[in-house]
Formats: C-alpha cells, sequence, structure tokens
C-alpha cells in the first residue's frame, strides 16, 4: 500500500458485518494495493465504526471502473429518491 | 543449502520487545535450533499488516540460518485480523517514521545481544517495509546489510509528506551507512522505473555500495505468492540475489 490515498467521509446508517448489523460512523475510500481484488491497485472502500473496534468494518474492492459505476448508482437512486414528492425520508 | 542428512530444528513464536519509547510490542521470531552464531535479520512487515505471508517470510529465514525477527508495528493501534487491522493504519496515514524505526532498533538490540548471535544483523523489507528498510539504514547505525524490495515512496513529493513521514526517505541518501541490495519490479507503478532510477543516480552520486536488480517481467509485490501479482521466475531469481547478498554481509 504505498500510494497512502485515502479520503474519509463521516457517515450515517448501518453496516452489516460478520457479526450482523452495526451503526455506521466512517467510510474509507483508498486508491491502494488490494487485500484481495487480482488488481495491483483498487478503489478499497471500509465502511467502519472504530468505536467497536478494527472487526467492526465491511470492505469492497473495486476496480476505477466499477468505482466510477457505483458513483454513478448512487447519484441516480439519490436523484430519483429526492425528486420524488411521495417519498419522505426521516431521522427516528 | 541444507542436505537431507541433516538435522533442523526451529523455534518460531511470538516474543515481547521493549520498542520505540519503551513500548511493549508483540514480535514474531524466528530462530535455527543449536549454538550458533547465526546472523540476523529485522524483517520489517509491509502496510498491509503483520500478517501470515511475513510470518512465512521470517521462518523462511530462520530456515536459512539466521536469527529473523519481525516486530508487529501496529501492536499499539489496534489488535484483530491483519487485514482489519492494516485497513486501519491505511485510513490513519500509516504508523510514523521514528516509531517504526524505534522499534526496529529495538528488534536489532534484541537479536544482537542473544549468545547466539554472530554480531551481524541486516535489515529487510517489502513494500512500505522496503522504505523503512532503506531509512533504517540511514539514520540508525546498528545495520551491516539492508535489503529494500520495491520500497513505494522512498522518493516523496511535498505534497505527500505528512505529520507521520515529515521527510521523504530519499534525501537521507548521503547518511546510508550499510551496503544496499534493492529489487524491484520495471512494471512497478510505486515505485515507478524512472522513480528506482532516481533512487539509483542519488545512491552512485553519494558513493554508495548498492547493487539493484531490475525484473522486466514483474510489478509490485511479485514474491506474494498469495497474490495474482506473484511472478516465479523473478521471485525465486529475486530470493536467490537476497540469500547470496546476506551470505556476502553477514558472514
Amino acid at each position: 500500500m504505498c500510494t497512502m490515498i485515502c479520503e474519509r467521509a463521516p457517515m450515517e446508517g448501518s453496516a452489516k458485518g460478520r457479526e450482523g448489523w452495526f451503526p455506521l460512523k466512517n467510510a474509507n475510500v483508498s486508491y491502494d494495493h488490494p487485500f484481495s481484488a487480482p488488481w495491483e491497485y483498487a478503489v478499497n472502500i471500509d465502511f467502519v465504526n472504530e468505536d467497536r473496534g478494527v472487526g467492526a468494518r465491511v470492505a469492497v474492492e473495486l476496480s476505477p471502473e466499477s468505482a466510477k459505476l457505483l458513483a454513478e448508482s448512487i447519484i441516480k437512486a439519490l436523484e430519483r429518491g429526492e425528486a420524488d414528492p411521495q417519498i419522505q425520508i426521516s431521522v427516528l | 543449502m541444507y542436505t537431507t542428512e541433516q538435522y533442523e530444528g526451529m523455534i518460531a513464536e511470538t516474543i515481547t520487545l521493549k520498542g520505540h519509547n519503551g513500548d511493549e510490542i508483540h514480535t514474531y521470531f524466528a530462530r535455527p535450533q543449536g549454538p550458533g552464531p547465526f546472523p540476523a535479520v529485522v524483517v520489517i512487515h509491509h502496510l498491509p499488516g503483520w500478517d501470515e505471508i511475513y510470518r512465512d517470510f521470517t521462518r523462511k529465514l530462520a530456515h536459512h540460518g539466521y536469527l529473523a525477527i519481525s516486530p508487529d508495528l501496529y501492536c499499539r493501534d489496534a489488535h484483530g485480523t491483519p487485514e482489519d487491522v492494516a485497513s486501519a493504519i491505511r485510513a490513519d496515514g500509516g504508523a510514523p517514521d521514528d516509531r517504526v524505526l524505534g522499534d526496529v532498533q529495538a528488534a536489532a538490540d534484541y537479536v544482537l545481544s542473544l549468545p547466539s548471535s554472530n554480531g551481524k544483523v541486516g535489515v529487510w523489507g517489502t513494500c512500505s517495509g522496503g522504505r523503512h528498510a532503506f531509512l533504517a539504514g540511514c539514520k540508525l547505525t546498528v545495520f551491516d546489510a539492508v535489503i529494500e524490495c520495491w520500497g513505494g515512496n522512498v522518493i516523496m513529493s511535498q505534497e505527500q509528506l505528512t505529520e507521520k513521514q515529515p521527510v521523504s526517505p530519499n534525501e537521507y541518501t548521503n547518511d546510508l551507512n550499510a551496503p544496499l541490495l534493492g529489487i524491484f519490479g520495471d512494471l512497478d507503478q510505486s515505485p515507478t522505473k524512472e522513480q528506482v532510477d532516481q533512487h539509483e543516480s542519488e545512491l552512485k552520486a553519494a558513493g554508495k555500495d548498492y547493487e539493484f536488480h531490475r525484473y522486466p517481467e514483474a510489478g509490485h509485490g511479485f514474491f506474494y505468492y498469495h497474490a495474482p501479482i506473484y511472478h516465479q521466475a523473478s521471485a525465486v531469481d529475486g530470493w536467490e540475489k537476497m540469500f547470496d547478498f546476506l551470505g556476502r554481509k553477514l558472514g
């Protein structure tokens, strides 16, 4: 992992790890050597809650093209949801 | 090279060292059985963690007759699976250079204190461990040999410098005080071929004792047999170069 490229964003939501759902705290997005994906570099996304230890982590490793597609899909779903007057999102 | 009628024994276990600032850190220590004396190698793990392949590397060195010692550079930060720990360290910008050097110095002091030591110690790392090995060869004075395998960020731009990595290691090239073996894949993107060229020209200009071996068909991490980046022919040759270098420099 030599690039040290890592962006961090605070998150609200839930993630499902090895031991079930946990409240999400951060998303760490790196462009660096993956652990598993079969390339030298990948976009590695870790959904974490450090307060619960390093094991509270849901990880994906994506090719750059897949990462862009994911980002576009997220934006498209958001735009459709936010444009629909019938949908209300509330935080309990 | 061992022959099949010889006895071989090894002890490989986790011990505790007083590392940087006297902090207790776990360390994997693999040593041949017998009185020796044996040369030693401090094994600096890569950013992906104090993981299984580094256990294998450490035992491989012991199999070849070295006291091989590999501190857990993330011991203070977290415990869990090596990947979970390394992911957290990655997000936090890596381990601080001065802390790594303190732990590496402590590991060298430990092996040199053993009655089975022959008084010589080398330092070796791959990836970020390669970078740290080069840094150790410049900033510490305990080593008799330095092996840097595909050290990324030995050459860092101003924008890449952080509180944990405040100085680009190549700035210390003039201070390198042990013979250096460098092993690199030409297809690597960190370091690139051009960065390795620069690293080499700086060593040459400083009049340092070094030898580089570059593998045209290999990229980054080509010793990692568990990953698609493994390149068998380059890895076999690279290991031979390593053991030849260690044999010449550590007696």
